[in-house]
């Protein structure tokens, strides 16, 4: 990872502040995301506080903190879905995956995040794995939705 | 150039250049604001500081309108009023209703703004931002509930201080002040000085309060509490009871925290005589045994980090010497407690100082001595004038009185350490007598005094010639190390304070005191130099008797084991 | 061969085109030399396909592919040439066939399975009888198309004025030969050429022309701000940071004639006297960034942008900064902090930027639109520009057709072309024959025009005039069944996530007065008063909040932020009535206020709405009538869609 920041780096001169968002758009653009140790050595390189380019990051909608999963999963907190319990199908998600949405798992494989309603009302509670939806989900049916991912590799 | 404009249907003079704030606020007319920053570049963004452009029918906001000629304002039209009362409404939409369990309470601009501007319904109503406070720090405490966002802290933080440990983070009403990858900010390269206490103008950022651990010692029977004070103390607290800045209340200070129960009372200036001893001597073995030069001041903990942070080349440089409130510590856990014939354990020890980042000092692994700690709590001014309240001591109608000693006894050297230049002033005083084996004929260094960001002096002592370099503020700071690197400068001894003008205006002092006051601090130690004729630490008798009884002489081996540290480069988010 | 032909083309552009600035060379061998580097004069067909990216959104790429494999089945010859849009986007993918022999003739819709047809008939020199043509071009040689429309006399571009887009949809973008060949950078070199700076501010401030990006600030004011400040360096900024919803004609101009912008800013440059020049473009628009970034490459390689230019001593050198997504950097201040590699949030004026901008230094920024006109009143004189428009706003302006309206894409006419001339003239009406209710303008930061406003004129003080603004010419169209409240919410909802959320006003302010029209849209809670007295009571400080966030605010963004509020609700008060009183929406677009009922008549007891509901909101025994719990019910209407007997009705 940082073998190609520093490549990135390499192209942009020492010190000079104003290349930050290019910089940070390059990094993206190669690692999918801005990793702390990427900001650290950003940092160095411009000679910028790491809060500075945090907040700067942060600013902008373009950039992201936390690579995605190969699988995206969007659980949908509508209000037709949480009625009908998609807050026990997040749990259970979570608990399957062992992560928090908003967070990756350790082998990169699923990304979990919470959406505000995305328009399924009538497959309600709905998750959207990489666009895919996946209707009427109940928390026994988890397992094995996920498992028919992991066994895609 | 001057010329009038037109205030409220009233002329008043106003000069090129400056901005309309300027000139309204030099003719007695208030204008509120948050953002505001004296001196530095306005940043528009509370709006609280609208008046009405007549000329325009537009409001403008004071602090960045520049005067112009012909320019009528009102201050204060309904509409003015109007707008500012809304903002302060929509403020305070967004804002924890808990003034009464916040310690800013009675001392907070937002309160304050709400009740001139008659704030009396919630006219605005709406979902709060609810985040964690950050408690990770030894010194200071966020609780971005209750941030308004005016970004002064990160002004200060950045431009003041150099340090650049706090930022905006996010957008628009996801904004937040905070640390790089939203982290706590001990693992930022905060320097815990708290001058961004000093400007918020909310309860957003405090310091650490440590009083239920104090009152549960102080109501020990077991433990014997004692209590030292920085310097600067003593000038300081008199505006926190109503008596005017500066004015110097040792006596009375002294009778307040023995009824609060503090068994022993002490004074941390009497550290800061043993200090100068040490690191006196410490310059001229450095400068006669090719030691690093220049050396630095190791007194101010913010400045430790600071160095330890974005300076680890110069850690050989920064003085060996602990600062003087882990001296009295130190002291007082070992030869008095077997003195007194204490327990080190059983002594609970207590520190009053003008700052935050001292939090943070007490409790670093260097300043442990087998497992015991020099100093167990600290309080900030304001933590003392909240316990003498706490305990209803009448500041107004009692009795001073005296120290404890040996450890209370002081010089006049050791008291002006609370002002910028003060420890190079005490310090030039007794390595010259160690020089020479003379007493200098004029102890006062105009050049060393005063509010200058850096200070510079050259002193003869002998054959020999000693530059000296004072700073105060880290950005000065950085500056003069930029060039003290750079070898575009040659200095021997610096000392660097963190906070600008020195332990007067340290982080953990009155929040809200005006320039004024803090010149009246800085005017009252110079006057006690004046006044009392033991103007030099090596005078200190208690000190003398110290080294006679205890340590033996200036950097023994008892001396390094108990007064000597040593630092090293710190691993934090830069 | 290639090389050395184009090598040949260049130096002729630079020495016999270019250098020759003033004097029109009428030779014979010069003009038909210029016809073919414009493509007029042809020995092979083009195929010229729209592929910007409203083209490429409609399928342009597939097309193209078509095209090719059409020329490979046949053994055919053609040159494809991919150009801009042309503006009327709802006829994408759109495709021209120039043959040598015929005019240049368009074709709209055509989808990759019309190409073969389309491409039989023309080559077999006839007009395809299922394919809609847009008309034919004149062009230096080639017959006439019988019993075709000319271009300019289609009802959508008849009425327009181009100026900007003059190039747009025609040229091919990345070509600067045809650039070239088509007067383009004349301008700049006879300016650099002939005239003072200074005298170039005076042409654009004589010309009228004001700045198109939405303040409406006169240019010719602004260069010569910056003119007159003495520094060691000026900075000239291109805004194309173009993020209100419903604005497109930015990355149109860039992706359809970047040579023209670039002219544009390099007369600017001159006029300031700025050597450097700053193109900040939203990331969003990669197939703008791509074609400005080969036209810059292909004008450096004319020596149209470097040092000395033409010998003249003249620099100027271009840096394209891409956007990171922040709809506030659009406000010039911000925009400077942004590529200065801040976070964008804009400062206090003064100072203004043409005083201390970026880097402190001073700044000129102005916005695509405006940059395009340059070259445009150089060449016709700023007299001649001035005399198009009305007493205070000259020349044309591009607007960006959207929403509920028969033709969308980008028109371009002469200011004081009615609103009405726009939308009914121009683009066809409302879409459907619906009823038309208001024209929104300007964007988030606009105002909306109603029926009886119609008719003013557009420029800049009379959209003013009825609570609207020029913007940056985006025109929403609604028709009957668009809610106000709802789009007063979709605007605040904008607003409220682009906030930079430096100054109080607009940063509370603007959630504020989201959650307030939310608690007018939303669902009522039966029962409680206190919901409904509050409802009551925000409603009671909306239009203070819009005022005081109005007079306060520190920049543009919020001082606009509550026109959509202010505008729908001084028009459609009524609308906003009846979601606060009546809990009703009477446009039937806030669903959190339908109501639906079973008609116990005509339902059957099938089930499927209950099946179907995602709240189980429906109760009813098999074969009797159903019926909806109110309480339960969240409004989305899935019954109404899966009901076969039309028993369900929102009332």
């Amino acid at each position: 990872m940082e073998i190609k920041t520093n490549d990135i780096l390499q192209k942009y001169p020492v010190g000079k502040s104003e290349n930050l968002i290019p910089i940070l758009q390059d990094i993206q653009d190669v690692e999918g995301y801005l990793s702390e140790a990427s900001v650290v050595e950003v940092g160095r390189h411009l000679q910028m506080p790491t809060g500075k380019i945090y907040g700067v990051a942060t600013f902008y909608n373009q950039f992201r903190f936390k690579p995605l999963g190969k699988y995206h999963i969007q659980v949908c907190r509508g209000t037709a879905c949480h009625v009908l319990g998609s807050a026990t199908v997040l749990e259970e998600i979570e608990k399957e995956l062992a992560v928090k949405s908003g967070n990756t798992t350790r082998d990169g494989m699923f990304s979990v995040e919470v959406v505000a309603c995305i328009g399924a009302c009538g497959l309600a509670p709905v998750v959207a794995i990489n666009g895919n939806f996946h209707a009427k989900l109940t928390a026994d049916k988890i397992k094995e939705l996920i498992d028919n991912y992991r066994n895609q590799e | 150039m001057s010329f009038l404009i037109e205030v409220n249907n009233k002329q008043i003079e106003a000069r090129k250049g400056e901005m309309l704030l300027d000139s309204l606020n030099r003719h007695g007319i208030k204008v509120p604001t948050l953002c505001h920053l004296k001196g530095k570049f306005p940043s528009g963004s509370c709006r609280m500081c609208v008046v009405e452009n007549s000329n325009t029918g537009r409001l403008v906001t004071a602090c960045s309108f520049p005067v112009e000629e012909n320019l009528k304002v009102q201050t204060h039209s309904p509409k003015v009023i109007e707008s500012r009362k809304l903002i302060v409404e929509l403020l305070l939409s967004n804002h924890p209703d808990d003034c009464l369990f916040c310690v800013r309470n009675k001392n907070c601009e937002l309160q304050n703004l709400s009740e001139e501007l008659q704030v009396r319904d919630r006219r605005v109503k709406g979902v709060k931002n609810n985040y964690h406070m950050d408690r990770s720090s030894a010194s200071i405490v966020r609780d971005p509930d209750k941030c308004i966002l005016c970004g002064r802290c990160v002004r200060v933080c950045e431009e003041t201080m150099g340090v650049s440990a706090i930022d905006f983070i996010n957008r628009g009403s996801e904004s937040i002040v905070g640390v790089a990858f939203d982290k706590g900010i001990n693992t930022s390269s905060c320097v815990n000085c708290g001058q961004c206490i000093m400007v918020c103008p909310t309860g957003a950022l405090t310091e650490k309060n440590h009083f239920p651990e104090l009152l549960s010692n102080l109501n020990n029977p077991s433990k014997t509490v004692v209590v030292q004070y920085a310097p600067s103390i003593s000038v300081s607290l008199a505006e926190e009871f109503g008596m005017s800045p500066g004015k110097d209340i040792n006596g009375i200070m002294n009778a307040a925290l023995r009824k609060i129960g503090f068994n022993f009372v002490f004074d941390t200036t009497f550290g800061a005589d043993l200090t100068i001893m040490e690191e006196a001597s410490e310059l001229i073995d450095r400068v006669s045994n090719n030691g690093k030069l220049p050396m630095i001041t190791s007194c101010c903990p913010g400045w430790i980090k600071f160095a330890e942070e974005f300076y680890p080349d110069l850690i050989p440089h920064l003085s060996t010497c602990k600062s003087p409130q882990q001296m009295t510590g130190a002291i007082i856990k070992s030869h008095w407690s077997d003195k007194m014939n204490l327990n080190p354990e059983d002594i609970y020890s207590v520190s009053i100082m003008p700052c935050t980042a001292k939090k943070f000092e007490a409790q670093r692994d260097e300043m442990t001595n087998k497992g015991i700690t020099d100093v167990d709590a600290v309080l900030t001014t304001r933590e003392l004038a909240q316990l003498i309240r706490m305990y209803g001591v009448d500041m107004h109608n009692i009795t001073p009185e005296t120290t404890d000693t040996p450890l209370g006894f002081r010089s006049s050297a050791g008291k002006i350490f609370g002002a910028t230049g003060g420890v190079m002033e005490a310090a030039i005083r007794t390595a010259y007598f160690m020089i020479t084996g003379k007493e200098l004929v004029q102890f006062k260094i105009e050049t060393l005094r005063g509010v200058k960001g850096c200070k510079e002096a050259s002193v003869k002592a002998g054959d020999l010639t000693v530059n000296v370099a004072v700073v105060s503020g880290l950005q000065n700071a950085r500056e003069l190390l930029e060039k003290v690197e750079s070898g575009e400068k040659e200095v021997h001894f610096i000392e660097v304070m963190a906070c600008p003008n020195g332990c007067i205006n340290g982080g953990g002092q009155q929040i809200g005191a005006d320039e004024e006051a803090v010149m009246s601090r800085m005017k009252a130690l110079y006057d006690i130099d004046d006044k009392e004729t033991i103007k030099v630490s090596h005078q200190n008798p208690d000190v003398i008797q110290l080294y006679k009884e205890f340590l033996g002489k200036p950097l023994s081996d008892k001396s390094h084991k108990l007064l000597h540290t040593h630092y090293k480069k710190r691993d934090v988010l830069l | 061969m290639e090389a050395q032909a184009n090598i040949s083309v260049k130096d002729f552009l630079i020495d016999e085109v270019l250098r020759d600035f003033s004097n029109n060379s009428k030779d014979e061998q010069v003009q038909e030399k210029i016809a073919v580097i414009k493509n007029e004069k042809i020995d092979q067909p083009i195929i010229y396909i729209g592929a910007g990216t409203c083209g490429l959104g409609a399928g342009a790429d597939k097309t193209i592919k078509a095209v090719k494999k059409y020329l490979s089945d046949n053994e055919l010859e053609a040159k494809i040439i991919e150009t801009g849009c042309i503006g009327l986007c709802s006829a994408e993918p759109i495709m021209d066939i120039h043959l040598p022999t015929h005019n240049r003739v368009s074709f709209e819709a055509v989808t990759e399975d019309k190409v073969d047809g389309i491409l039989d008939n023309v080559f077999s020199l006839e007009l395809p009888k299922d394919a809609k043509s847009m008309g034919q071009f004149k062009s230096y040689q080639g017959k006439d198309w019988e019993n075709l429309n000319f271009f300019n006399e289609h009802p959508f571009f008849a009425p327009q004025y181009r100026i900007v887009l003059k190039n747009c949809g025609i040229i091919d973008p990345v070509n600067i030969n045809e650039y070239i060949a088509r007067g383009g950078y004349k301008s700049f070199i006879k300016v650099i050429n002939v005239d003072k700076p200074f005298d170039v501010c005076e042409a654009i401030e004589k010309s009228g022309l004001r700045g198109r990006g939405g303040g409406g600030f006169p240019t010719g004011k602004k260069w010569k701000f910056a003119n007159g400040e003495k520094s060691d360096q000026k900075y000239l900024i291109c805004n194309a940071d173009e993020g209100d919803p419903g604005a497109f004609m930015d990355r149109a101009i860039i992706e359809g004639d970047p040579h023209r912008l670039i002219e544009g800013m390099a007369i600017g440059a001159f006029a300031i006297g700025a050597t450097e020049a700053y193109i900040y473009i939203r990331a969003e628009y990669p197939l703008a960034i791509k074609r400005l970034e080969i036209a810059i490459e292909q004008a450096k390689e004319y020596g149209l942008i470097g040092n000395d230019i033409f010998g003249t001593g003249v620099n100027f050198n271009i840096k394209i900064k891409k956007g990171a997504g922040a709809f506030v950097c659009g406000e010039e201040t911000a925009l400077m902090h942004s590529i200065e590699g801040k976070r964008g949030m804009p400062r206090p004026r003064p100072p203004f930027p043409t005083t201390s901008g970026l880097f402190g230094k001073p700044t000129v920024i102005n916005n695509v639109e405006t940059f395009a006109n340059v070259p445009g009143i150089i060449e016709m004189g700023a007299d001649k520009f001035a005399a198009i428009g009305t007493e205070n706003s000259k020349g044309t302006k591009v607007f960006a057709l959207s929403g509920k309206i028969a033709l969308t894409g980008l028109v371009e006419v002469p200011m004081g072309t009615t609103v009405r001339d726009v939308l009914f003239n121009v683009a066809g009406g409302v879409l459907d024959n619906k009823k038309f209710k208001a024209v929104q303008i300007g964007g988030p930061s606009g105002g909306c025009i109603v029926e009886k406003n119609l008719d003013i004129l557009i420029d800049y003080e009379s959209l003013m005039s009825v609570g609207a603004m020029m913007g940056s010419g985006g025109l929403v169209v609604m028709d009957e069944d668009t809610c106000m409240v709802d789009v007063a919410k979709f605007f605040m909802d904008f607003i409220q996530r682009e906030s930079c959320g430096k100054c109080i006003p607009c940063r509370e302010g603007t959630k504020r007065m989201l959650e307030i029209l939310e608690s007018i849209t939303g669902k009522p809670q039966a029962g409680d008063n206190n919901e409904a007295l509050e409802r009551f009571k925000g409603v009671m400080q909306l239009e203070k909040l819009c005022a005081v966030i109005k007079d306060t605010s520190l920049c543009g963004l919020g001082q606009t932020a509550p026109n959509p509020i202010l505008s729908t609700l001084s028009w459609f008060r009524d609308e906003y009535e009846a979601h606060v009183f009546d809990r009703k929406c009477p446009s039937g677009v806030c669903t959190n206020l339908k109501e639906y009922k079973i008609d116990v008549d005509l339902c059957t007891g099938c089930t499927i709405c209950a099946r179907k509901c995602p709240v189980d909101a429906i109760i009813g025994s098999k074969k009797q009538a159903h019926f909806i719990v109110d309480t339960k019910c969240i409004g989305c209407g899935v019954c109404f869609d899966v009901c076969k007997f039309n028993a369900v009705n929102v009332v």
